[in-house]
């Protein structure tokens, strides 16, 4: 006779050290082994979407800075572009440049957080450090352009609050050259360590074909093998001067699309930014950065939609406006919340120290999830 | 001898015993506790290029004694559903089955709290002790995740005993015997008669044995680290993924305990290692007592070297812990039953072959 | 069972590696300050406290109208015809009695929206950071310069000066009435 078995239901958050935020997972186990996992949402619910309506155009920036608090430049980055679009304003090319350096040194720092983090689901604290160590610089340069660390609030609708600092080009290239060695010192400190790729290779493996039906982007997406990156597949600002490659999953320690492979497009992706960045440090135009920022922000009836490539996916913004100051509505698409969708397809039949290993690879911002 | 020192100074032997007895807690274990738990801090801090606490103290030298303080001062929470006789008794028995192994352990050659025949022996059986303690700790807590990390814990200790004890039976064929302090005196005089370089005996087998000693001790400090829940081993208390396992729940003085109970474990282990591979007390170089004729010191320098050995290994013990991810619970099984026992097997085989030379 | 002694001395070889580089790191300085005893340097655009000079403060509110949050409430009342209420340093002349210049810090999110509508560059971000306090009350800052007496004595004023010219008005607007009347007539 069989014995009668029950599963065991666990909690895993709110309050739990890797759930990356306020992000609730209801496990349904047996044994160890996972066999549903539901996402519940919403314990960082500020209403931001319904907040804008009460906003003039500016005024909803500040806020853009608090979905994806990891990458705040690139939030502003997209709700300027989409506004742009939607007045048919063009920015002078100094800020375009600007801009995209601003916004590749967010991915880095974006990307040095989540591969942190993500040492420290799988256990070595050491890495964690060092990523947070080198996110240090780089938010030290945002501080010493536009004189906040985390929400900044510096691209602006036309343009942007301030123009760099007298320093910020040799202060930037010092970090590229200071940077790169710290790649490969992570590299042997962590992404080639047998224990951790014992822990992420072969693990929550994302097949392509699921990757694109659940709507993935970013870097999940393309490290299940697509090449598919807004940056060069559908441009915006002036990406397309920029000679850089999109690393793509190569399955090298295991399966493609595999929690390693996510990991290591970051990686990659990191020194790709750095490229960008060099490229557009050398010749970065002279110009005014406040003179295409218009008096009064009022754009004729109509609506957008537009999207860019933030470091974990695409950021859409759907603005309908109805030719008043204030928008008549803000949609966003955020890319953590449609990844979260994922999870329980990743998790199934994997372990609970797996989980971790999931949830941590896919690098969700519960700050944007919930917005 | 000290003993014998006790006994004089009482004159009675209940008291020599207990004095004997509590010697090791008062005048090593808990000044051990504090400066590991400094040490640990100091070392994580500047391999993070952090500096770690500076406030209390000189480089914050007295952080934990403050910490101490702390924990006695905080309120003792038990929660109601907990299974309460249970739940009290849990920190005790692991921090008895840690405290027990040290009386097996041969400080100098003047100090053994009891130099018992079945020193090492007594040692492997009285430790597995904490385990009941864990399961204990996890069971009672009424929490999930205390419990999956006791279960984890469990398994993981049984375990890793095999290996352990498979090296341990190694060393005693080559030796002949369990007694951790006529171990230490085999093993006396200078480094190359430790038995990390094959032991006291000169010729061809001592040189052959090498390579195997190495293997042995490269299993038994891996397993050491895996009973004493240390990274990569550290799954019972994953922080990331248990929040703290089996002690979650517990607070103030029951968790210090608990602190206490690991940080003197991980001096045990340290110290069985450095006994049976690198010549428990015995100087690498000889003593400064016997060469300007000073017959009391040498057991002192013994005592510095001893600690000096155990502290290097519990030194690597943090190095390792600040350096590497932790393995997930299968894979930790794997590494002890696919590539630990077996290795150790062939190793035992080999050695005994090798002795008959 | 090549695989098999493969992972072993993959295993090996890549946690010396690891522990190769944590042990350069014992020897590297810290790159982390000591904080209250030493201030790391802040650049010039910090953006912390705000601070209102109320010197150059014309009560125009462009700042609380920026404002996402809502944080400032500015009130003014007007000034008396004959009264002098001084000059910014820019040189333009002062209207308004500013009476109420209140920032909410506990509200502020420090995005500097208020700073650039400013016409006489008077509200503007410190470096100040160190400003917590126990009392959420204790973070509402009051910039007005003027003592509480003088704001009543300014308001009562101006209410005085509106009642003295809505009687003038009246007066006014009664006399040409009766003009009319006697033309009519």
């Amino acid at each position: 006779m069989a014995l009668k078995t029950e599963q065991m239901v666990l909690n895993m958050g709110p309050q739990h050290p890797s759930t990356h935020g306020v992000l609730r997972l209801e496990l349904e186990l047996e044994g160890e082994i996972i066999t549903k996992v539901t996402p519940h949402i919403g314990y960082l619910h500020r209403c931001f979407e319904k907040h804008t309506e009460a906003m003039t155009y500016p005024q909803v920036i500040p806020y853009t800075d608090r979905m994806d608090y990891l990458a705040s430049m690139y939030n502003e980055f997209g709700y300027a572009v989409a506004v742009e679009r939607l007045l048919g304003i063009q920015v002078p090319e100094r800020v375009d440049f600007i801009r995209v350096i601003m916004g590749e040194f967010q991915r880095i720092a974006s990307h040095l957080v989540a591969i942190g983090t993500y040492g420290l689901d799988i256990g070595a604290f050491t890495p964690f450090l060092y990523c947070f160590r080198d996110r240090e610089r780089i938010l030290s340069l945002f501080e010493m352009t536009c004189g906040a660390r985390l929400l900044y609030n510096y691209i602006w609708v036309g343009g942007l609050s301030h123009d760099l600092h007298p320093d910020f080009v040799r202060s930037a290239k010092e970090f590229v050259t200071y940077f790169r060695p710290k790649i490969k010192e992570l590299n042997d400190l962590l992404t080639n360590n047998k224990i951790f790729i014992d822990r992420t290779a072969n693990i929550g493996i994302l097949p392509k074909e699921t990757a694109i039906n659940y709507g993935i982007s970013g870097p999940n997406l393309r490290a299940s093998g697509f090449k598919w990156d807004l940056r060069k597949d559908d441009p915006y600002s002036i990406y397309n001067k920029f000679d850089f490659d999109i690393p793509v999953g190569q399955g090298s320690m295991g399966t493609v699309g595999d929690c390693w492979d996510r990991y290591y497009v970051r990686i990659l992706e990191m020194e790709e930014s750095l490229k960008i960045i060099e490229q557009a440090l050398e010749i970065l135009p002279e110009g005014d950065v406040t003179s295409a920022i218009p008096k009064r922000i009022k754009p004729p009836v109509g609506q957008v939609y537009s999207r860019v490539e933030n470091p974990r996916g695409e950021l859409g913004y759907f603005i309908i406006s109805n030719g008043q100051v204030n928008p008549f509505r803000i949609k966003v698409r955020g890319p953590s919340f449609v990844h979260l969708g994922v999870m329980n397809e990743l998790c199934k039949g994997h372990m609970v120290a797996d989980i971790i290993a999931i949830l941590g690879s896919i690098d969700i911002v519960l700050g944007e999830v919930d917005r | 001898m000290t003993y014998d020192f006790f006994f004089n100074l009482t004159g009675s032997y209940v008291w020599a015993d207990i004095i004997q007895s509590l010697l090791p807690l008062f005048i090593f274990i808990l000044p051990f506790a504090l400066f590991a738990v400094w040490l640990e801090r100091k070392v994580s801090a500047h391999m993070q290029d952090r500096l770690g606490p500076m406030r209390v103290g000189k480089h914050g030298w007295l952080q934990t004694v403050a910490d101490i303080i702390k924990l006695i001062q905080k309120e003792d929470i038990v929660a109601e559903n907990n299974d309460k006789p249970l739940f009290n008794l849990a920190p005790v028995l692991v921090f008895v089955g840690t405290y027990a192994a040290f009386a097996a352990i041969p400080f100098s050659s003047a100090y053994i709290g009891s130099n018992i025949d079945l020193g090492v022996f007594f040692i492997v059986a009285v430790s597995s002790f904490v385990v009941a303690g864990i399961l204990m700790a996890g069971w009672s807590s009424n929490n999930k995740y205390s419990l999956l990390g006791a279960m984890r814990s469990a398994a993981q200790i049984i375990s890793y005993e095999i290996p352990t004890v498979l090296v341990i039976i190694t060393i005693v064929m080559i030796t002949g015997t369990l007694n951790l302090g006529t171990l230490s005196e085999m093993q006396t005089g200078h480094f190359w008669n430790w038995m990390i370089f094959g032991g006291p005996t000169f010729g061809l087998t001592k040189i052959l044995l090498i390579p195997f000693m190495i293997l042995a001790f490269g299993i038994i400090y891996t397993s050491t680290l895996a009973e004493v829940n240390r990274t990569p081993f550290d799954i019972p208390e994953a922080e990331s993924e248990l929040v703290s396992g089996y002690h979650t729940e517990y607070s103030g003085m029951k968790f210090a305990m608990f602190f206490l109970a690991e940080y003197a474990n991980m001096f045990a282990v340290s110290a069985i290692v450095a006994a049976l591979f690198f010549g428990g007390y015995q100087s690498p170089v000889g003593y400064l007592g016997n060469l300007f004729n000073i017959p009391w010191l040498v057991p002192v320098e013994q005592l510095f070297w001893f600690t000096a050995k155990g502290l290097f290994f519990v030194f690597v013990q943090m190095w390792l812990r600040w350096t590497l991810p932790r393995l997930r619970v299968d894979q930790l099984m794997q590494v002890c039953w696919k590539y630990l026992i077996p290795l150790a097997f062939v190793n035992l085989i080999v050695v005994g072959l090798l002795t008959l030379l | 069972m090549r695989e098999y002694f493969n992972n072993i001395w993959t295993a090996v070889i890549t946690i010396l590696i690891g522990m190769k580089v944590t042990f350069k790191h014992l020897f590297v300085p810290a790159v982390t300050i000591q904080y209250p005893d030493v201030k790391p340097q802040l650049p010039e655009r910090e953006r912390n406290r705000l601070y209102v000079n109320m010197d150059d403060c014309i009560g125009c509110d462009q700042c609380a109208r920026a404002c996402p949050v809502d944080c400032i409430t500015i009130e003014t009342v007007k000034g008396l015809p004959g009264e002098d209420l001084g000059k910014t340093s820019n040189g333009k002349k002062k209207a308004l009695w500013v009476t109420k210049f209140d920032i909410d810090f506990a509200k502020c999110c420090y995005c500097q929206l208020c700073v650039f509508p400013c016409p006489t560059e008077c509200i503007y971000m410190t470096d100040t950071y160190e400003f917590s306090e126990f009392e959420r009350n204790n973070l509402l800052y009051d910039f007005v310069t003027l003592t509480p007496e003088e704001r009543l004595e300014k308001k009562a004023n101006y209410e005085k000066y509106e009642a003295e010219k809505a009687t003038e008005k009246a007066a006014a607007k009664t006399q040409p009435t009766n003009k009319t009347a006697e033309t009519k007539e």
